[in-house]
């Protein structure tokens, strides 16, 4: 187990720090059940059209243990979950609970067995009380009426078994999503839930709350629980689960005790060899770039000539840099820092979940408005109050969630690519037809985006040839500074290397890029700075040979910002 | 992993823009043409003289002229909804800004004696159609400003519009008078005057939208506003300038109507036009939620409608129309609904299938 | 905690019933005689018409849904009725059985599309508009008078209390409040009407039976809108296929004033009362001072602006409690 996972668990932490695993399983032993798994899956096969998405899977879940499932995107997790919940019925192979057989057709079926899922996105009524999600549609009746009184008196009782303190009078939606999720947990566990399916809960979720999560599911575990933790956040992974099972491409790869699983093991499992072979391609492009300056992999806008199509925003002088931050802040989202970002250079933002990098990158571009500090871009000092300025000053931004804030989906690729040139041009200038097509086909093919034509609608792209259009978007401007939110999240391998290429060679002709990634290498990789970012503030920078994952790791769990290393 | 994916049937194709953006919409245009190609034929063989078009007394006359005649308020308003609806935005107020805009023109026109401006009727009508503007402006600061729902902020234009359109007139007729109140009723000219003015508005929308980077921008906005946002686009300035043109072409629609019958009403002025309006569009095959629209769909909508209302008045009462029309709707919002298109060739499914098992059964005894 | 907590959601009720109370008052001082009792009783049953059909149309809203048919079924039911009793000669309580299912059948009509086929309730509604109105004027072209001796009997119908009369129609009103508020309230059907105006596809993964519900409002919307129709008949003694055209948005209008927001999910059946008694007083301080029915419709809408105006800011600027706060939600020692 690598000093990245010690370090995770050292974290700050001002609740008091839960025992840790090892001595409360031995309790475990007393339960006579304890040897039979609580849930077994034997040869479970699932099939799509064209698809094999389960390929005669086992898989248990064991009373008092939390079981993560991993896999990359195409593994069989989602099918796998979808199956023991009821949601997919199975083609092939057994599911036992308690070794009885059991086929549950719909998670309301599931449930009433005793398998309860939470959801990342809360399912609950956030215009109704805590109190009535916790018995909504099995609300107890006195003569007839709904009882609210003994709703009262149960919900409360049902919140109280998590350690929570909440006023379960109180509208659900007052509380943040952290409570929401434990309101959500509460309900499972009150309809009886033997087997607690918590599926990717942490994703929005910062520091704090995500080791809350954890306590509660450690108290759950510890009352005798079978919990199966999904998440792709390894750090999260390993500290509170105690076993693992790898999925690969439908396959069972292997079940482990999670002490006995180093990451670089588990990586390993989950991709297969493909990972070290792309670490040797990508150091060879960042160490290759002095050979290969002055051949963009990216052809430039064009002319100008055509309105506005193309051309760079003017206004920059080679020598100053292009864009300087000073005490920029936006109280309740991120305190005020400095940032400095020449021609050419990828700042990487490097934080856990919730430290405030897209909150950052929210600010420099405009959505969110900075209510203390300025910005400076060469000769002017501003703050921008909406993404338009930004863009005009030549500044781009693509965000997280492609699919909610990215793409237009009934537009197509084409349209989808020259939207903000268009909108930079202003209402009544438009680009011509074949200007626009010209645009376009010269993106799909520079950047590999594999579609028929440039009038395909965009929503029938895979993930990541929509996020290769959606780059292509804000290449076609041509900006001087271009702000990447995890651009290879949800991507398959291939693609990832070729967006992280693509990085690479942008910064040589000149852009420069910040780029957010939750996944350290990815950053490690790309990066000639890195700003490091804890609980929505700025502690610390590195550079050059500095930068690597464990430094990272070690100036976000400091007290003290890091002094920047030469 | 969201609890969507976990209630979606497996076998679901997305096909939302579908294979070709834009050609698809054309394909759209499919059912409407269609059943206006399919009505218009009925009409030419069951009734007499349906076709027939002449020249009476220098004027274009015939059951043809009269539809487009007597859509062309329909029409106009189309034109203003398609692009309110491509924003995923409602208009429910234009039939009540209808009202308003003949009144303003009756009240401006009327001598001071009896409490108008004693304006000319030119006059009255410019002011109508700024009143319009204007209160195309209030629909869209609710809507862009201040963030209210569409249906909600114009919910209220609604209501108090023929409130207002009432004060002005009071509850009764108005008589409209002058050279161009007649010159828009029946001028003596070969072309009547509505379908010109539906002309000139449509290329001028038409313009508006295809000819700039306007139409992108509001199909761009109705699919997703947020993505439109953060790529620049003046998503505020856009939704604002949807309403003020649609309220501009209720203006339009008012003047129009009220000059069919040479008489401004605050009631019965553009009753039930929303709805006319709004199911012009649907069937033009913009869709109510936003995105691509399609302004000659609209027209062809509203044509349908009014070719409709047209022929069912030969037999029957135009109030009972209404029945006809509400059949209309629903039908083809059902057609339009992926749904009942599932269901039905699920059970057609099941009808075919059963049959080939008689056969079959048949076949074997 | 016992102390009055203001909640979010109590918000908007509370403004209505300060507008109501406010209203009521200026009204008064206004005019003086309107603070008798009298006017007070003609005040319901004035409304009852309209207030029987919002607290229906309220579920509706409730539940996300909108209905824009509401008058052209109550349009209907005066038709039908009038026609049932003096063409048919039916016997007057199978006519009222007769129109209810009528009304009702409209409404299943409603909810089965919108269920059924996922079509936008606000478009079918506007069929079912179109619908209903037309089938008015398919029953009779011109006002149908009904004089047969029932309606008299049903127009003078009350409780005398002392001085006033609690005509019929206010008695059937406060019934069908009560009988909502109870529903809304003690019963899965109405919580689970909440719920689906909160997050259907959450309450539809909690299995509650979001389906059978949907139906069931709209139902319950048409079936009130006739029994509205049928008690108006006690004021305005006629079937008149003209009956509420273009009143199709008073009753949403009460809904919304009476604090029930409009994308559902929040909002109070005391409230929409509430609603249906401002736009009655309203009214009344209109008429008293003789003064133009347009003033009715513009106030109305006025008065809609200012709601909706204050519930979208409201829910644009929710407060949120940070999970770290030491008021909320706190972590109790293990």
């Amino acid at each position: 187990m690598g000093a990245s996972c010690r370090i995770a668990l050292d974290l700050p932490n001002p609740l008091p720090s839960p025992p840790p695993a090892y001595h409360r399983r031995e309790e475990k032993s007393f339960c006579p059940m304890a040897d039979t798994p609580l849930l077994q899956l034997q040869k479970v096969r699932k099939v799509f059209p064209g698809v094999l998405a389960l390929d005669d899977v086992d898989f248990s879940a064991r009373r008092a243990e939390i079981h993560a499932i991993m896999g990359e995107n195409g593994a069989g997790k989602s099918t796998l979950i979808k199956v023991l919940t009821g949601a997919y019925p199975r083609d092939g192979g057994r599911m036992l609970l308690d070794g009885a057989e059991i086929s549950p057709r719909s998670p309301q079926e599931a449930q009433r067995l005793g398998i309860s899922t939470v959801y990342q996105e809360v399912n609950l009524i956030p215009s109704l009380s805590v109190a009535e999600n916790i018995f909504l549609g099995r609300q107890p009746t006195r003569w007839g009426r709904i009882d609210w009184r003994q709703i009262r008196r149960r919900a409360q009782a049902a919140i109280e078994r998590l350690d929570l303190s909440v006023d379960v009078g109180r509208q659900l939606s007052s509380y943040s999503i952290a409570i929401q999720q434990m309101v959500a947990i509460a309900r499972a566990i009150d309809i009886s839930a033997r087997l607690l399916i918590l599926d990717e809960p942490t994703s929005s979720l910062d520091a704090n709350e995500v080791q809350r999560l954890f306590a509660v599911m450690r108290k759950l575990r510890d009352e005798g629980m079978a919990i199966i933790f999904v998440s792709h956040f390894l750090d999260q992974i390993y500290a509170v689960t105690d076993r693992i099972t790898v999925l690969r491409n439908g396959r069972l790869i292997g079940e482990y005790p999670t002490a006995q699983l180093s990451r670089q093991d588990l990586i390993a499992r989950m991709m297969g060899r493909e990972l070290a072979d792309l670490d040797v391609q990508l150091q060879q492009e960042k160490t290759g770039g002095e050979a290969s300056r002055g051949r963009p992999l990216i052809p430039s806008p064009g002319t100008p000539g055509e309105g506005q199509g193309g051309g760079r925003a003017p206004g920059l002088s080679v020598t100053q840099s292009l864009l300087r931050a000073r005490g920029l802040g936006r109280s309740g989202s991120i305190q005020p820092f400095d940032l400095e970002i020449d021609a050419g250079e990828i700042i990487g933002l490097a934080g856990l979940l919730g430290s405030g990098r897209s909150e950052m990158a929210r600010l420099l571009f405009g959505i969110d408005v900075a209510d203390s500090g300025e910005m400076e871009i060469g000769e002017k000092k501003l703050v921008f109050r909406h993404p338009r300025q930004a863009i005009a000053l030549g500044l781009a931004f693509c965000p997280e969630d492609r699919k909610t804030s990215g793409i237009i989906p009934e537009l197509s690729i084409r349209e989808n690519i020259v939207l903000a040139l268009q909108a930079r041009g202003g209402l009544f200038k438009s680009l011509s037809r074949p200007r626009q097509d010209e645009i376009a086909t010269g993106y799909i093919k520079a950047l590999g985006i594999v579609t028929p034509s440039a009038e395909q609608s965009i929503a029938n792209l895979s993930g990541g040839n929509q996020q290769k259009a959606i780059l292509a978007r804000w290449l076609a401007a041509d900006p001087r500074l271009l702000i990447l939110d995890e651009p290879t999240r949800g991507i398959d391998v291939g693609a990832k290397a070729e967006i992280q290429k693509l990085v690479l060679s942008l910064c040589r002709q000149g852009t420069a890029i910040i780029f957010i990634s939750s996944e350290l290498e990815e950053v490690v990789r790309v990066s000639d700075r890195v700003l490091v970012l804890r609980d929505r503030a700025l502690v610390g920078q590195l550079r050059g040979s500095a930068i690597s994952e464990q430094t990272i790791m070690k100036t976000i769990a400091q007290d003290r910002p890091a002094e920047v290393a030469q | 992993m969201s609890p969507q994916a976990v209630l979606e049937p497996v076998s679901t194709t997305r096909m939302r823009g579908g294979a070709f953006g834009r050609l698809h919409l054309w394909g759209k245009l499919l059912w409407p043409a269609l059943a206006l190609a399919i009505l218009l034929a009925v009409d030419g063989i069951c009734i007499r003289g349906f076709f027939s078009v002449s020249i009476v007394q220098g004027r274009l006359t015939g059951t043809l002229v009269d539809i487009f005649r007597y859509g062309a308020p329909a029409m106009v308003l189309s034109v203003g909804m398609t692009f309110v609806l491509a924003t995923g935005g409602v208009d429910l107020s234009v039939g009540a800004i209808m009202a308003l805009a003949g009144a303003i023109a009756a009240k401006a026109a009327m001598p001071v004696s009896l409490n108008g401006m004693g304006m000319s009727p030119g006059a009255g009508i410019a002011i109508a159609l700024l009143v319009s503007v204007l209160a195309g402006m209030w629909n869209g600061m609710s809507v862009a400003w201040l963030g209210m729902q569409p249906i909600v902020a114009t919910l209220v234009l609604m209501v108090a519009g023929r409130g207002i359109a009432r004060l002005c007139i009071g509850a009764a007729n108005v008589p409209l008078s002058g050279v161009i109140w007649t010159a828009l009723h029946n001028p003596h000219l070969t072309l009547p005057t509505a379908p010109v003015i539906v002309l000139v508005v449509a290329i001028v929308a038409g313009l508006l939208t295809r000819a700039t980077s306007i139409g992108l921008f509001i199909e761009a906005l109705g699919g997703n506003p947020v993505a439109s946002r953060y790529a620049g686009v003046r998503v505020g300035l856009i939704t604002f300038m949807v309403y003020v043109f649609c309220g501009l072409c209720a203006g339009i629609a008012g003047m129009i109507s009220s000059a069919d019958v040479m008489i401004a009403n605050a009631s019965s002025t553009g009753m039930y036009m929303e709805l006319d309006a709004i199911l012009a569009v649907v069937i033009g095959g913009t869709a109510l939620t936003g995105g691509r629209f399609s302004l000659v769909g609209s027209l062809i909508g509203a044509l349908l409608i009014q070719t409709l209302q047209t022929t069912l008045i030969y037999k029957v009462p135009i109030q009972q129309t209404l029945v006809i029309k509400a059949i209309v709707v629903l039908a083809v919002c059902l057609l339009q609904s992926a749904e009942f298109r599932r269901k039905s060739i699920a059970v057609c499914a099941r009808i075919g299938l059963s049959r080939t098992r008689k056969a079959a059964a048949q076949v074997a005894s | 905690m016992k102390k009055l907590r203001l909640d979010q959601r109590h918000v908007p009720l509370a403004a209505t019933l300060v507008v109501c109370v406010l209203l009521y008052v200026l009204t008064g001082l206004q005019y003086p005689s309107f603070f008798s009792p009298l006017v007070l009783a003609d005040l319901f049953s004035d409304n009852a018409r309209l207030g029987i059909a919002a607290l229906g149309s309220t579920f509706v809203i409730l539940s996300g849904g909108i209905d824009l048919s509401v008058a052209s079924v109550m349009a209907l039911a005066t038709m039908f009725m009038a026609a049932a009793v003096e063409r048919f000669h039916l016997n007057p309580a199978l006519a009222i059985v007769l129109t209810l299912l009528v009304g009702s059948g409209v409404g299943y009509l409603n909810g089965a599309l919108i269920h059924f086929f996922d079509l936008p309730p606000f478009l079918v509604t506007l069929a079912t508009l179109f619908l209903a109105r037309g089938c008015c004027f398919l029953i009779s072209m011109s006002p149908v008078a009904a004089e047969a001796p029932f309606f008299q009997s049903f127009g003078e119908a009350g409780q005398h209390l002392g001085t006033i009369t609690l005509h019929l129609g206010t008695i059937v009103f406060a019934g069908v409040a009560a009988a909502c508020i109870y529903a809304a309230h003690f019963t899965r059907y109405g919580r689970t009407v909440y719920a689906m105006g909160g997050n259907e596809q959450a309450a539809r993964l909690m299995g509650l039976p979001v389906g059978k519900t949907k139906i069931l409002v709209y139902v319950f919307g048409g079936l009130t809108a006739a029994l509205a129709g049928i008690m108006a008949m006690a004021n305005i003694p006629s079937g008149d296929p003209l009956n509420y055209l273009g009143q199709e948005l008073d009753v949403i209008a009460a809904v919304v004033i009476g604090g029930t927001v409009l994308t559902g999910g929040v909002g109070y059946l005391a409230g929409t009362v509430l609603g249906v008694l401002i736009l009655g007083i309203m009214q009344d301080f209109i008429t008293f001072g003789n003064r133009d029915a347009a003033w009715t419709q513009i106030t109305t809408g006025l008065l809609l602006f200012v709601f909706v105006a204050m519930q979208t800011i409201l829910s644009r600027w929710k407060p949120r409690h940070r999970s770290t706060g030491p008021l909320h939600a706190t972590v109790r020692n293990a």
